[in-house]
């Protein structure tokens, strides 16, 4: 996990405010924990019985497809969806019963929400004055927030007046002035075009180093939640189907949909027949005959049907000592590295990866190496199993 | 250029192929709406009557109307009326709307009953309400009764006849300000009000501070349609006073159409008319233009 308070720069000019009694720094410092939530849209459950805490300074991300109930959970944690069971604490405080202006939280949202009648300014010092904030105060704060975002500029300006990444900037700024104990991000940067939203996604993950504060984002681009994630949950089907760091997620899948959910291209499952080989790990057989020595022990492996999960950049191109043969039927080019489709014999389909300045052409015949010792098996449940280590 | 030249050969047609697209409406505009202001003008510029015109007499009209008491007194009427219903029907439109926003059951088939008064004619009305305000067993006067007071004659009484048109065209009329109010609230995006949540914002503070402003082009709309609408007030105090009790509730059309139609004097009538007109369309232009300099702070 980082830690802001060692990486934040002495200059950064939101510091001067951490000072401040009201809102000092052990107070940012907040964890949330879900404990036993509950929701049901009529019939419907949105989310079953999920629990989970954040750690203080902690950047957790809500990872899913679409109506997985990502989006769900955390407007309950804004208070603005009704909690049906369970609690909701925040640094400690439970909140799930206070209306969503007194739990401590700021959020931005995927459109922005900026009031359009208002100046960037106004949009930024409304919240403070309904609480009552002294003009001074709400001034220094709004001219902080406005400088670390770049947009002092902008603050006379309304937001109809802005470009979409310059109304992003006032919709987080909006958030940061008022110095919530979590900040929560509804997929914020689902509307803004490619470069922006990488430049965006660099800028929040400066921003949460500097400003050290619990933040929660909400999701469904894989790529957003393993850049910016100290922590991420994947949720699908209204129940979370594992909490990791970005690694663990990529590397020790606990489920075939989080294997199949993260990781671009995505990873090849293949039903396979398992036999016990050395050592008590698995090897696997392929549709095709292919043997893949895993380093999956046996022991832990359920009877019944496997599925092998390959990743693009375990099985590659060879043209000497290859493992498996195919037929490369779709080659994409992406530059630094070359995604082959291959079709085995017998109809399945492998992605393999090659060189850059890959040779193979579509409808070559081409050999493939297979490091077994990196694959992860997955039973008939779904569930994951991974080398030992 | 070279290369321009067949470009514009190929739009010139285009547009020509573009303004008949409006001819059928433009035919339409022209003589429903544009001769017949022209041609009104003209006439106010004559003594006519039904058979013909008699003479041109320039601005003679108009100067008479400006010395005729009884006109002056209607032009105050329809002033009057407007500034009781217009006000009126936009806040009560406005409240209606906020309270019956929302997706219940109950407020779908209440906005149903408020709407449902528009579509009854003129006729209906007002003999309902005369029903209602008749001193003889009326509404009003049962229940006064009831409360131990004595029955009000409110169409006989110079200084209530008005306000009890008014009461009369705000029932009929707030259907539509209702309706234009609720599509316009239902434009507003729900993340206004959620963002407003988080930021602390009492009710008050939301309406006044999200709600109004967002949809202040509609409050707009709303004042200017009606502004029109009550200017050509005509059919109530026809049927319910005939104008009376002493000139007390007759507006300025039911003065063009005694003018026109029963002293027969087409020229003084549609110079009235002109006069009409122009009062609407002052009061529609200093609104859009208060209204609009306002959204450019």
């Amino acid at each position: 996990m980082r830690h802001a308070c060692a990486l934040r720069s002495v200059d950064d000019p939101l510091h001067v405010n951490y000072s401040d009694k009201n809102t000092n720094r052990e107070d940012r410092l907040a964890t949330v924990e879900l404990t036993n939530i509950s929701k049901c849209f009529g019939r419907t459950a949105v989310i079953d019985g999920l629990s989970m805490s954040l750690n203080p300074n902690e950047f957790m991300v809500f990872l899913g497809p679409s109506g997985c109930g990502k989006s769900t959970l955390l407007r309950m944690i804004a208070g603005l969806e009704t909690v049906d069971s369970g609690e909701i604490r925040i640094g400690g405080r439970r909140v799930d019963h206070l209306p969503p202006g007194e739990r401590g939280v700021a959020m931005v949202f995927q459109h922005y929400a900026l009031y359009p009648h208002m100046t960037i300014r106004d949009n930024m010092a409304f919240g403070l004055r309904n609480v009552g904030v002294a003009r001074d105060e709400i001034a220094a704060r709004v001219a902080a927030a406005a400088r670390s975002l770049e947009i002092e500029h902008l603050l006379e300006r309304r937001p109809g007046q802005l470009s979409g990444g310059q109304r992003q900037r006032a919709a987080i700024a909006r958030a940061i002035v008022k110095q919530p104990q979590v900040f929560l991000f509804d997929e914020p940067l689902s509307n803004l075009d490619a470069s922006l939203r990488v430049r965006t996604r660099v800028e929040l993950a400066g921003l949460h180093q500097r400003l050290g504060t619990t933040m929660i984002f909400v999701t469904h681009d894989q790529v957003e939640a393993m850049t910016l994630a100290d922590r991420i949950v994947v949720l699908n089907d209204c129940r979370i189907e594992q909490v990791g760091t970005p690694m663990d997620i990529y590397l020790r899948p606990a489920t075939s949909f989080v294997a199949g959910f993260v990781g671009s291209p995505r990873i090849n499952l293949l039903p396979v027949r398992i036999e016990a080989a050395a050592e008590g790990l698995a090897r696997a057989t392929l549709p095709d005959g292919t043997l893949v020595q895993t380093a999956v022990p046996t022991a832990a492996l359920p009877q019944g049907d496997t599925t092998v999960g390959l990743r693009a950049e375990h099985v590659r191109i060879a043209s000497e000592g290859a493992a498996a043969r195919g037929t490369a039927r779709v080659v994409e080019r992406l530059g630094e590295r070359t995604l082959v489709h291959v079709e085995l014999k017998g109809g399945a389909m492998l992605v393999a990866e090659d060189a850059g300045l890959s040779t193979v052409r579509a409808g070559d015949e081409v050999g493939l190496s297979i490091d077994g010792a990196r694959a992860h098996l997955f039973d008939a449940a779904g569930r994951g199993h991974h080398a030992a280590g | 250029m070279a290369i321009d030249a067949p470009a514009r050969a190929r739009r010139r047609p285009a547009g020509w192929a573009n303004a008949l697209f409006v001819l059928p409406y433009l035919i339409v505009f022209v003589a429903m709406i544009v001769v017949p202001l022209a041609m009104g003008m003209w006439l106010s510029t004559t003594k006519s009557d039904l058979f013909g015109v008699e003479a041109q007499v320039g601005f003679a009209n108009f100067t008479r109307l400006a010395r005729d008491p009884i006109f002056l007194e209607t032009v105050w009427n329809t002033f009057y009326f407007v500034l009781l219903t217009v006000p009126a029907l936009t806040l009560i439109g406005l409240g209606l709307a906020l309270v019956l926003n929302r997706p219940a059951r109950w407020a779908s088939v209440l906005r149903t009953i408020f709407f449902v008064s528009t579509v009854l004619s003129v006729t209906v009305v007002t003999l309902v309400w005369q029903l209602v305000f008749t001193p003889d067993g009326g509404l009003i006067a049962v229940a006064a009764e009831a409360l131990g007071g004595s029955p009000v004659a409110f169409l006989n009484d110079q200084d209530l006849a008005m306000p009890a048109i008014a009461v009369t065209t705000i029932w009929w009329c707030i259907g539509l300000p209702m309706v234009l109010f609720l599509a316009a609230l239902q434009q507003v995006p729900r993340d206004l009000y959620e963002a407003a949540r988080l930021d602390n914002a009492s009710r008050w503070k939301t309406l006044t501070r999200i709600t109004l402003p967002s949809i202040r082009r509609t409050f707009l709309l709303v004042v200017i349609i009606e502004i029109i609408l009550q200017f050509q007030l005509f059919g109530q105090p026809q049927l319910m006073t005939r104008g009376g009790p002493n000139n007390a509730t007759r507006p300025i059309v039911l003065f063009i159409y005694e003018t026109g139609w029963r002293q027969w004097e087409l020229g003084y009538a549609a110079a009235a008319a002109q006069v009409l007109f122009a009062m609407i369309l002052i009061a529609a232009m200093a609104q859009y233009f208060v209204a609009s300099r306002k959204d450019d702070r």
